[in-house]
């Protein structure tokens, strides 16, 4: 049962830190934001400075690269795709899942935990098997190269995950409350949307964040099925590298540009990102 | 507690906080340990963290309503078009030999022989086996240390939460990149500071041993935040009085973390440990970007190999045989996982 946060548990463990403990933690932290630095700190120097010669800060600062972004459509208008889709997926794919881990959580039925497993092992397929069928298929029923098309290619993992969240939130809700709205004279599917939903504003929360995170990072099926309109971010920054030499200025302002998305959806779910990550079993 | 007990309490003393009457800790533990279950259990069932085997978790007393299908159906289509379809589709590539479109012959299990027999795929197995086994090792006991030690009060919270989950949500690709610029000898910091500073030659382009270390130092700087989080939730839904126990017992920082707090991870450690090693077993994207396989084989992966298989040299027939063995494994292993994680301890 995903326990309610009593507030004795939210308290807990306060007092028994090790004194160092956060003095490490923060080192840790600092360590884990070297990279990202030092991908920023690229990102706003002039090429021939990266090449040149090593320094630790900047020699000459310049926002060049990001110049070059905003005003080149192939790597604006990429960002833009990865955006669509990623919203997109996540959309579809909570819609998909609500009813679904609805009933999970509420009703026996035929098959259900042959079911619920069977969804479960699609997020354990190596994206690399579906590869060429996906190819084909999205070609032969015209979802290549959209922005749909991708959107519900990133449903596979994305869909299983959100019922695993959801159904994690939802049985956290006594079932009293669905037995007492029916006795009132709810409906359903007005039960559903008026009164269930708001309870589990958080779960919708943690899954759409899930959702658009693990559609963003995703690159490798993404770029099979698009070719030029629906192209990902990610993929304009591979295909760059390798066709005119490597400008590290401009991966770097990419790298950066393709963080802030992620850094903001995380800001908003901040208090339950701790909750989500466990899926909604803590 | 899952039958332990904290009597060795009284012989582990190093790091301890709230006491330091070390002497009687012994004898009090035990009943401690009682008094903790006893006053907890009503309304936090022991192991109420760890994950049910089934949805739902209420199994008898839920109402049996096969009209539920009709709100599982949306789940069953999307997923049988973008799951069931394309995975019949390298079945069926797996049996055949296709020359082209028109032009194939069926071969039955040819291509699964030749595929099993295949060293160049045993050497890429092993490999992706020996990498899931060093990051299971490296991320698990690394993230349950850095949960430990993570802000549980006040602004220090969010802003931690945030920065250790920041390197999740950026995209794989981009962590390649981000890894092959700071692991760079001439213009990364990460390179250029074990060359010049510690002295040691490093190029991971060259040296298939810096390679696999970049991959490595890659992974854990990428995923251990994903464990690290998943055990702060499972730390922070600890209830107080098993604390307030522990101290009356006064209890060793190690010991309170051994007896109390690692045994009510093992629900969240079982999502992470899994989660880890079907991702670490799939990696493509970060050492494909990094690396590219390379230097000779030495980070070819066995997605590394397969989408070489299949993309770069289109021989359908083996790539498909070779997906197939390749999710088989990835299932048996996750549920002898999954079986052996749940089932000891209880």
């Amino acid at each position: 049962m995903p326990a309610k946060a009593s507030p004795v548990a939210v308290a807990a463990g306060t007092r028994r830190q090790l004194p160092w403990a956060r003095t490490v933690f923060w080192l840790y932290v600092a360590t884990l934001m070297l990279p990202l630095l030092w991908m920023f700190g690229m990102s706003i120097r002039p090429n021939e400075d990266i090449l040149g010669s090593f320094a630790l800060i900047p020699q000459r600062v310049t926002f060049e690269n990001y110049q070059t972004f905003f005003t080149d459509p192939v790597w604006y208008s990429s960002y833009l795709n990865s955006i669509i889709y990623t919203s997109m997926n996540a959309v579809l794919s909570l819609i998909v899942a609500l009813p679904a881990a609805y009933a999970f959580s509420r009703f026996r039925f035929a098959g259900d935990r042959f079911l619920f497993f069977w969804l479960l092992t699609n997020r354990m397929a190596p994206p690399a098997v579906f590869l060429l069928p996906f190819f084909q298929i999205y070609q032969s029923v015209g979802l290549f190269d959209t922005h749909l098309g991708v959107a519900i290619a990133h449903m596979l993992f994305n869909v299983p995950l959100a019922v695993w969240i959801l159904e994690g939130f939802m049985s956290g809700i006594p079932r009293e409350i669905d037995e007492t709205a029916a006795i009132d004279g709810y409906s359903l599917p007005r039960f559903f949307v008026r009164i269930f939903l708001p309870m589990i504003r958080s779960g919708i929360g943690v899954t759409l964040f899930f959702c658009f995170m693990f559609s963003w990072v995703e690159l490798l099926i993404a770029r099979t099925i698009t070719s030029v309109n629906a192209k990902p971010i990610a993929a304009t920054m591979t295909r760059t590298v390798s066709a005119a030499g490597v400008d590290w200025g401009l991966l770097a302002a990419a790298g950066v540009l393709t963080i802030i998305p992620g850094a903001i959806v995380i800001w908003f779910v901040r208090n339950y990102v701790a909750k989500g990550f466990a899926l909604g079993r803590v | 507690m899952t039958g332990e007990r904290l009597n060795d309490v009284s012989g582990d003393v190093s790091g301890d906080v709230s006491s330091d009457v070390s002497d009687v800790s012994g004898e009090v533990s035990t009943a401690g340990a009682t008094v903790a279950g006893d006053r907890v259990e009503p309304e936090a069932p022991v192991g109420a963290a760890v994950p049910r085997d089934e949805p739902g978790g209420q199994v008898d007393t839920k109402p049996r309503n096969n009209r539920a299908w009709f709100l599982v159906l949306p789940v069953v289509v999307s997923v049988a078009f973008t799951a069931v379809i394309p995975l019949m589709t390298v079945v069926n590539f797996s049996v055949q030999d296709i020359f082209s479109p028109t032009d194939r012959i069926f071969v039955g299990l040819d291509w699964f022989r030749a595929v099993t027999r295949d060293p160049e795929v045993h050497a890429a197995f092993v490999r992706t086996l020996l990498f899931s086994a060093q990051v299971l090792l490296l991320e698990i006991p690394l993230g349950v240390a850095i949960a430990v030690a993570m802000p549980r009060r006040g602004l220090g919270v969010p802003v931690a939460l945030v920065l250790v989950a920041l390197p999740l949500l950026i995209p794989w690709n981009v962590v390649g990149t981000i890894w092959q610029i700071f692991a760079r000898g001439d213009i990364g910091l990460g390179g250029w500071t074990v060359n010049n500073v510690l002295g040691v030659n490093f190029n991971y382009t060259l040296d298939s041993t810096d390679a696999w270390i970049t991959v490595l130092i890659m992974d854990v700087w990428h995923w251990t935040p994903l464990v690290a989080l998943l055990a702060y939730a499972g730390l922070r839904s600890i209830p107080e009085p098993y604390f307030q126990a522990a101290q009356i017992d006064a209890a060793s920082g190690w010991a309170t973390f051994r007896h109390i707090q690692l045994p009510r991870l093992r629900g969240v450690l079982t999502i992470a440990i899994l989660l880890r090693f079907m991702d670490s077993f799939m990696i493509y994207t970060e050492p494909f970007v990094v690396t590219g396989g390379g230097p000779g084989n030495a980070t070819s992966f066995l997605s590394i190999l397969l989408s070489k298989i299949a993309v770069g040299q289109f021989d359908l027939g083996p790539a498909g045989a070779f997906s197939l063995l390749y999710f088989l494994t990835v299932q048996i292993v996750s549920y002898v996982f999954f079986t052996v994680l749940t089932r000891t301890g209880r």
